[in-house]
């Protein structure tokens, strides 16, 4: 698997993770460019249906970032992602989707280091990991066959 | 069951409500929904240990709504939708009755739905051993083995939702599942279209489902999709302390702590 390239979604709120990813980029840190940043307005708003299209159209790993608790741009934004993320990764665990996959964090707008650490970091695991095969295989779309008789 | 025949021809012949929702005699000597309009039909009310339908999920319904004020046969699974539906603003005073019948299969009657809540606070939702142990087992397994497990279970699901239709609490007029703008799960149940739709039932039930198992006994094919409801109770139990449907706790998963505890966020 010398060649395996990991395909990273990262759901990012707009006000800290986001603004901490651009300020990783104007202070010229390099990091791992496999990462593809989807922006949004505040972590309250990334349906966990979101999560699982990622999956769908090929992601081997998601990142989902926002605020630091008491952060929220929205006072409680953060707080209420939190509730949701407890249930749903435990219900992820339970249907044995790989946990290890999706890697929750806080990244406020100061902290463009520690972004660029984490994507490093989140690459490398999901390197090892390897690409995953058994979401996938499960996601793979049908082949229409077209008849223009 | 003569008390609630009494009970319910009084309200029918009294005009207090417009319709009885209980059980009668089903085919193949099962129980289904009755809808008694008339002091009459009234006789052929039955209650015995086969009537496990969760009847509150017919007092969302519109058809029945639009008959008027509704009295509901209710046992503790029901009572305990009936509060959550309130909490919910489903249901309230004003258009429903509730004929309780106690564990003992006795008649209890109420004034108002906060008496159903003082009475459904008595017992605690208890996920039953069997369950518990079933629960267990999977936990033990590695998640690859629980992801085959359920892979094979949700094969032969093909897609009627009939646990949809069971739930009290899937009253939405317009599903997600029925969103095809964007398309949320993919229509075909196939391996993809059925996990996804197990995953967002059990995900909107989360803090909200009362455990009354209606949907695995709607099931047609016996999927053991109430292991998930179970899990998520447990869970609940474990993060956030007990659950029990209430008229002003506000609801689970739409309030929150500030000290919630995780121990996955980096």
């Amino acid at each position: 698997m010398a060649d395996f390239e990991p395909k990273i979604v990262a759901f990012v709120c707009n006000w800290c993770t986001y603004a901490g990813a651009d300020l990783t980029g104007t202070s010229r840190i390099k990091y791992a460019s496999n990462v593809r940043i989807i922006r949004f307005p505040c972590t309250g708003r990334i349906d966990y249906m979101l999560l699982l299209k990622a999956f769908d159209e090929g992601a081997d790993g998601i990142m989902i970032s926002g605020c630091h608790p008491n952060d929220c741009h929205y006072t409680s934004g953060n707080f209420h992602a939190r509730r949701r993320w407890i249930m749903f990764r435990s219900l992820c665990d339970f249907l044995g989707i790989d946990t290890r996959r999706i890697i929750f964090s806080w990244v406020s707008a100061a902290e463009g280091a520690r972004w660029a650490e984490l994507v490093n970091s989140t690459v490398a695991s999901i390197r090892e990991l390897g690409p995953y095969d058994e979401y996938q295989n499960i996601a793979k779309k049908p082949v229409m066959e077209v008849n223009h008789g | 069951m003569d008390d609630l025949r009494k009970k319910a021809r009084e309200l029918l012949e009294a005009s207090a409500v417009k319709v009885v929702i209980g059980y009668e005699q089903g085919t193949a000597g099962k129980t289904r929904a009755l809808f008694a309009e008339n002091p009459d039909d009234t006789d052929k009310l039955i209650f015995d240990s086969r009537c496990n339908l969760n009847l509150a999920a017919y007092v969302t319904k519109t058809e029945v709504k639009n008959k008027g004020k509704m009295a509901i046969t209710a046992t503790l699974p029901v009572m305990r939708s009936i509060i959550q539906l309130a909490s919910e603003s489903q249901v309230s005073d004003n258009n429903l009755v509730v004929l309780g019948i106690t564990p003992e299969s006795k008649l209890v009657e109420f004034g108002k739905i906060t008496e159903v809540e003082t009475f459904v606070h008595q017992y605690q939702i208890e996920i039953e051993t069997t369950y518990r142990e079933k629960l267990e087992k999977l936990n033990k397994m590695t998640p690859s083995e629980r992801w085959q497990f359920w892979i094979d279970e949700f094969t032969p699901c093909f897609k009627c939702y009939a646990c949809r239709a069971a739930c009290p609490m899937c009253y939405c007029g317009r599903c997600t599942v029925d969103f095809n703008q964007p398309q949320w799960i993919p229509v075909p149940s196939h391996q993809l279209g059925n996990l996804e739709w197990h995953i967002m039932r059990a995900v909107h039930l989360t803090g909200r489902c009362i455990d009354c198992d209606a949907c695995y006994n709607a099931c047609p094919l016996g999927i053991p999709l109430n292991l998930l409801t179970k899990k998520m109770i447990e869970d609940v139990k474990t993060n956030f302390g007990g659950y029990q449907p209430s008229l002003n706790g506000g609801h689970l998963m739409s309030t929150y702590k500030p000290d919630d505890k995780e121990n996955f966020i980096q």
